[in-house]
């Protein structure tokens, strides 16, 4: 039974495969990208990440890009970091995504500052990732507040999210923090984008050893590669394991963007038919177009 | 012990200017271990600006004392007899604290010679490395004697972030990962479930976030 409002769990709790994107968005203070994105993959995804601040660069607010979302009858998740907020900032986003609509919430640390465009900026990580989980979860559950104090009335009812990353390091670790993030209160999962899907098979058992998938929903992350440059700069990336064999398939391929495509569908197919995923999570970075095409030719067309 | 640097010459040159006469001081607690502001450094100090200063046609006059402690007020009152009213400004090569005490104490303007880094050791000779966050609450015996706080670039207190790999923390791949290195400590030690608990948030009151704080030993206070 679903514990919320949101229509991401109710679709998972249904059994439904559920596909979700990401909007990243603007350096700027328009919506009209953000809308036409939503536009564009309203009748393909279940729901829409917004990402916060990603590689700590200011953008528009999530909470805010939320929103646009919703008035286009988009679901969002809003993505929300430890980075640049406090706890009181952090519960008072909470409070105000949740009154403007907003039912789904994926906690995350963020990447550090030295990435961004502020390099210089002071962080805050006051709490961490699963920290903000628990609190999620006890303004939900409990109806306090991370003091203790009371929620006297409308306490915030947030389907809550968390991400893994199966490429990073200590390896079996990875598993033990995802378990550490379920028993905090995350109750779906999205990957790390997944280009080495024998490590992630590997990962898999382990998740499924623990009956890890039993308690969470597991949406695997994917991310179509435009070009060669593109995998090779993302086998640079802290975190991320793409396999030399990705990288030749694309520098050999004569239109590499619709290789990129290929793969991608290739990936989600074989995804699918890993026992413990529950869905799939399309990061098309700088790419949100492509979405609606890779849906269809995974067969993944939701509505 | 606190580990400082010299701030570069050009910026102290800068910040006495005007000055004809400069008391240099000297600091002989952590500053020296750490061949920051000991009494060779407050010597070689007053030599190039004495040296910069002469080229520059502008002869200055240092007078170099290097304290026991500046952190410490019966060690600062030594000072006294050096700051004569000739004296144009006080040097400090202590580290933040000790140019405070100075600054506190004489009535004349007081300039930090050092960057006041961390709170470390020695890792190698020459190499200083920081070990601890000064929160106020510490950790270590729940992480394997590793500070996540402070070596943690996230003071994440429950595990690695997602970049993390090859043992390397994601902001620097010279730095070792401090959570894969309370794991290897803690698996070493049989200890991983340790690693299952939620830590709970942490109270940064004990920490700088609770403004300045005092540590009171009441017994060996006097009356």
């Amino acid at each position: 039974m679903p514990t919320t409002e949101s229509k991401l769990e109710k679709l998972l709790s249904e059994g439904r495969f559920v596909v979700t994107a990401e909007i990243g968005p603007p350096k700027h203070a328009s919506a009209e990208g953000i809308r036409h994105h939503a536009e564009l993959l309203k009748d393909y995804v279940d729901a829409v990440n917004i990402t916060d601040n990603q590689t700590a660069v200011v953008r528009l607010s999530s909470i805010a890009a939320a929103v646009h979302c919703l008035q286009k009858g988009v679901e969002p998740i809003v993505q929300m970091t430890v980075r640049d907020r406090n706890r009181i900032a952090l519960q008072s986003d909470l409070l105000g995504a949740y009154s403007l609509g907003v039912r789904n919430v994926l906690c995350l640390s963020g990447d550090h500052q030295s990435f961004g465009n502020h390099p210089t900026a002071r962080n805050v990580f006051d709490i961490d990732s699963v920290q903000l989980i628990a609190t999620v979860k006890m303004m939900r559950d409990e109806k306090k507040f991370l003091c203790g104090e009371e929620i006297k009335e409308h306490e915030p009812r947030f389907f809550i999210g968390a991400v893994a990353n199966p490429f990073a390091d200590p390896f079996e670790f990875r598993v033990l923090r995802l378990e550490k993030k379920i028993n905090a209160g995350a109750q779906f999962i999205q990957t790390q984008c997944i280009f080495d899907l024998d490590r992630f098979d590997r990962w898999m058992a382990m998740v499924r050893e623990r009956g890890l998938h039993q308690r969470a929903a597991i949406l695997a992350g994917v991310t179509p590669l435009k070009s060669a440059g593109a995998a090779r700069y993302m086998q640079t990336v802290p975190g991320m394991v793409v396999p030399d064999a990705i990288v030749e398939r694309m520098k050999k391929a004569a239109d590499a963007k619709a290789e990129g495509v290929e793969i991608c569908v290739e990936q989600i197919r074989r995804l699918r038919s890993i026992e413990g995923v529950a869905g799939v999570h399309i990061m098309a970075v700088m790419w949100e177009e492509i979405v609606p095409t890779i849906v269809e030719k995974a067969g993944l067309r939701s509505c | 012990m606190i580990v400082a640097e010299g701030k570069p010459l050009e910026e102290v040159y800068q910040m006495i200017a005007g000055a004809r006469k400069v008391l240099v001081v000297g600091c002989g607690g952590c500053v020296t271990v750490c061949l920051a502001g000991g009494e060779k450094e407050t010597g070689i100090l007053a030599a190039a600006l004495r040296m910069k200063r002469q080229l520059a046609g502008e002869p200055l006059e240092t007078v170099e004392v290097t304290l026991t402690r500046q952190c410490d007020p019966e060690y600062v009152d030594q000072l006294e007899r050096f700051v004569t009213d000739d004296v144009d400004c006080i040097l400090s090569l202590g580290c933040g604290v000790g140019v405070q005490f100075l600054a506190e104490r004489y009535p004349k303007p007081v300039f930090p010679a050092l960057n006041t880094k961390f709170a470390g050791g020695t890792v190698a000779h020459g190499q200083w490395e920081e070990r601890c966050g000064l929160c106020g609450d510490c950790v270590l015996h729940r992480t394997g004697g590793i500070c996540p706080v402070i070596r943690c670039a996230k003071s994440l207190m429950n595990g690695p972030c997602g970049g993390s790999q090859d043992g390397k923390c994601e902001v620097n791949k010279e730095t070792p990962c401090a959570w894969q290195l309370i794991y290897d400590r803690l698996k070493l030690l049989g200890r991983l479930d340790q690693l299952l608990q939620v830590e709970p948030v942490k109270d940064w009151s004990k920490a700088k976030d609770g403004g300045p704080r005092k540590v009171l030993k009441e017994e060996v206070m006097l009356p």
